[in-house]
């Protein structure tokens, strides 16, 4: 599952990112981290980017980079 | 001495900075890079420091040209201690870098910023707990409010005295076997930095570095290779994310010993987003809050314009009369009144309430709102949401804009969004449009122009998309939390800005006035206008024009305000027609981005970026005020 599926207001758990080296190390330093929990906190319409609370920081990701962040829910 | 200021974006580095140096820094390009950081000098306990401050980072991992200047800057020259500012509010992220930071072998002081905010939220920090379990000293500072600078400094200096290095962070047996594996080839390279530092960055995979060695030993490409996959096989992870995991997982271990949470209240600024960033209020709030910015701007401009026009007219047709005579002399003076004139007329009264708004948005953090909100649509421009900030920043100067695309990790994207916000009115096209369009045709006739700019920039984005097409995912970006900035810093910036035209484009206003109305007197103008005759034919302007649009390449402004030399006169109402004002407007808006600016593009992206960027301008202009004729010709 990617973030793009996960509805907003849902935590969810980092599980990896898909695409490459440098997308790892761009998204490794905003916390995106293997275990880490992040929630979706709002999205802009029209198809617009993911307002997140990742580790208590808040990070926007447009959709195109969200696609790559793989996900579990907390159970 | 030399200390380094090193931080996260948005950690108030700057702001500290800017309190020690007063908005007196100076910028220096960087060996064979172009990306600029910035240095003072600072007394402290009687010593002259040599104080860098470097772009913000998350880490030490160079994502983008902004961050690799820091490590660059470190692996190059050495720093006698390490200034490492972390926002109190998001200690566990900040303190990997501060881990980082401690591998290089460098005294270090760690300060920590916005106690005042930490409070506001709740937050109780045990500074000196802290301190004992990294071994390095920790300062309390508000930066904002100049509280704790100068203690931070004062321990700084000892360090660097002492030349007290920390102990550098433990990670898991695999990466520390990995690091010793590495560390009898990095034992023959020689930089400022500690050995371990640079087997981590190998580790770490960054490229310059991994070149840098490999020029003096080419077995680490292999060796590095060999620990990277034995790390995968036995962590199933890459190196760089076990590595990040590891020191989060130690920041975050620090953070929960030292930090008490207490219940928070919400206030109205935690809820603010709820509003700011709705899918419907927030894009009423966004034109409302631009149209509210217009207006104070217009408001406030052409309530000063109108007298001091009056008064510098009057003064002209005086020193005119006095002299009673057309010769040289009273043609040089005349040229000089109208080139102050331009400057205290109609420049100023638009750019300090322009820059005061400006300053104060960007340091309330609605910038990344904007961003937030605007990503959807700049992709239909072949662009993300990070653009935004070029866009905004070029309507103050595109100078700063060009420079700030170094955020943008792709190259194509570096271009386009360098290529369009050369086209966003700067706030020395901002004079002409309010001095010209505003107060002689009319506000909404001005406002139409910024409207008209927006879409002919957006249209050519879509078209040069077609043929360069978007590949970057898109947007990745830390929204701030809200601040209210305070009178001082707003100030402080809107002046180090206002100084800037003052003291460099007001000179060469009045300088270029005089040469102008020398060159008239001589009749060297019509050989100009003559050339470019065809050309004013095309889009209908008067035949003077030819020559302030050759001016104008040096700083906007001068292509109106030599107009007034051009024409003989101030009261451009009697020389233009409605239709012919709009029109030149239109094109000084679009052709050819100042001489600053190219020269920034040149720096930037190199010489054919800038010869692209500044042909397209060109044409860009030329069509966009032909349409704008055709338009007129129909109507």
């Amino acid at each position: 599952m990617n973030l793009l599926e996960v509805n907003n207001g849902n935590w969810v758990r980092v599980l990896g990112v898909a695409g490459g080296i440098e997308m790892e190390r761009r998204l490794a330093q905003l916390g995106f981290l293997p275990g880490n929990k992040v929630r979706i906190i709002r999205s802009a319409p029209f198809h617009g980017p993911l307002l997140l609370d990742v580790e208590g920081r808040e990070i926007v990701l447009g959709r195109g980079v969200a696609i790559k962040v793989i996900v579990e829910y907390l159970s | 001495m030399r200390f380094a200021l090193i931080g996260q974006p948005n950690c108030g580095k700057s702001t500290l900075f800017n309190q020690v140096a007063g908005y007196r820094a100076e910028t220096g390009n960087f060996a064979g890079t172009t990306v600029t950081f910035t240095e003072t000098k600072v007394r402290v306990l009687g010593d002259v420091v040599e104080l860098v401050d470097l772009p913000g980072t998350y880490t030490l991992l160079a994502t983008n040209p902004a961050e690799r200047v820091v490590l660059d800057y470190l692996i190059e020259k050495p720093v006698d201690a390490i200034i490492n500012v972390v926002d109190a509010t998001h200690l566990v992220q900040g303190l990997t870098l501060t881990l980082e930071l401690m591998e290089l072998g460098r005294p270090i002081v760690l300060v920590i910023n916005m106690m005042d905010e930490a409070k506001r939220q709740g937050l109780k920090l045990d500074g000196e707990a802290l301190s004992q379990l990294l071994g390095i000293p920790v300062m309390p500072m508000i930066a904002t409010r100049g509280q704790g600078i100068r203690e931070a400094f004062a321990q700084t200096w000892h360090m660097a005295r002492k030349s007290t290095i920390p102990t550098p962070p433990a990670y898991r047996d695999e990466i520390e076997q990995a690091i010793l594996a590495l560390k009898s080839e990095i034992d023959k390279t020689e930089f400022p930095v500690s050995r371990r530092a640079i087997g981590i960055k190998l580790l770490e995979g960054d490229p310059t570095l991994t070149d840098q060695v490999g020029r003096k030993v080419p077995a680490i490409k292999n060796l590095v290779q060999t620990q990277w996959d034995s790390l995968c096989h036995q962590s199933s992870v890459q190196a760089v994310w076990l590595i990040a995991s590891e020191r989060q997982k130690l920041a975050r271990e620090l953070t929960e010993k030292v930090t008490t949470q207490e219940k928070m209240r919400l206030t109205l600024r935690d809820r603010l987003d709820d509003y700011l960033l709705h899918p419907f209020w927030g894009y009423v709030f966004l034109l409302a809050i631009l149209a509210l910015f217009f207006y104070g701007v217009y408001g406030f401009g052409s309530w000063l314009e109108a007298p001091l026009l009056n008064f510098f007219n009057n003064l002209d047709a005086t020193v005119l009369n006095a002299l009673h005579s057309n010769g040289l002399l009273a043609q040089v003076i005349s040229g000089a009144i109208q080139g102050i004139s331009g400057g205290l007329a109609i420049v100023l009264p638009y750019l300090l309430p322009f820059l005061i708004g400006l300053g104060f948005l960007e340091d309330i953090g609605y910038l990344t709102r904007i961003a937030f909100l605007m990503d959807s649509l700049m992709h239909r421009i072949g662009l993300h949401g990070k653009a935004i900030v070029p866009f905004i920043l070029g309507y103050g100067c595109n100078v700063p804009a060009i420079m700030s695309t170094r955020i943008m990790e792709d190259k194509r994207d570096r271009f386009l969004s360098a290529a369009l916000s050369t086209m966003i009115p700067c706030a020395a096209r901002l004079a002409v449009i309010f001095g010209l369009v505003a107060f002689y045709v009319g506000p909404w006739a001005a406002l139409g122009i910024y409207l008209y700019n927006i879409f002919v920039i957006a249209l050519t984005g879509k078209i040069i998309t077609h043929f360069l097409p978007e590949d970057s995912p898109g947007l990745i970006l830390e929204m701030p939390v809200y601040r209210l900035p305070t009178l001082k810093t707003v100030t402080a910036k809107a002046w180090f800005r206002i100084r800037e035209f003052i003291f460099e484009a007001w000179p060469v206003l009045i300088i270029g006035s005089i040469v102008l109305a020398v060159m008239n007197f001589y009749s060297v103008t019509d050989y100009i206008n003559t050339a470019l005759q065809p050309f004013n034919w095309l889009l209908g302007l008067p035949k003077q024009v030819g020559t302030p649009l050759v001016f104008g390449i040096f700083r906007k402004e001068l292509s109106m305000i030599m107009l007034a030399q051009a024409f003989g006169t101030t009261n451009y109402a009697a020389v233009m027609t409605t239709q012919q004002m709009i029109v030149f407007t239109v094109f000084v808006v679009f052709y050819i981005p100042c001489f600053a600016t190219m020269i920034s593009i040149r720096n930037e992206l190199g010489s054919k970026a800038m010869w692209a960027i500044t042909g397209l301008t060109v044409l860009v202009a030329t069509l966009a005020a032909l349409l704008v004729r055709v338009v007129f010709l129909i109507v």
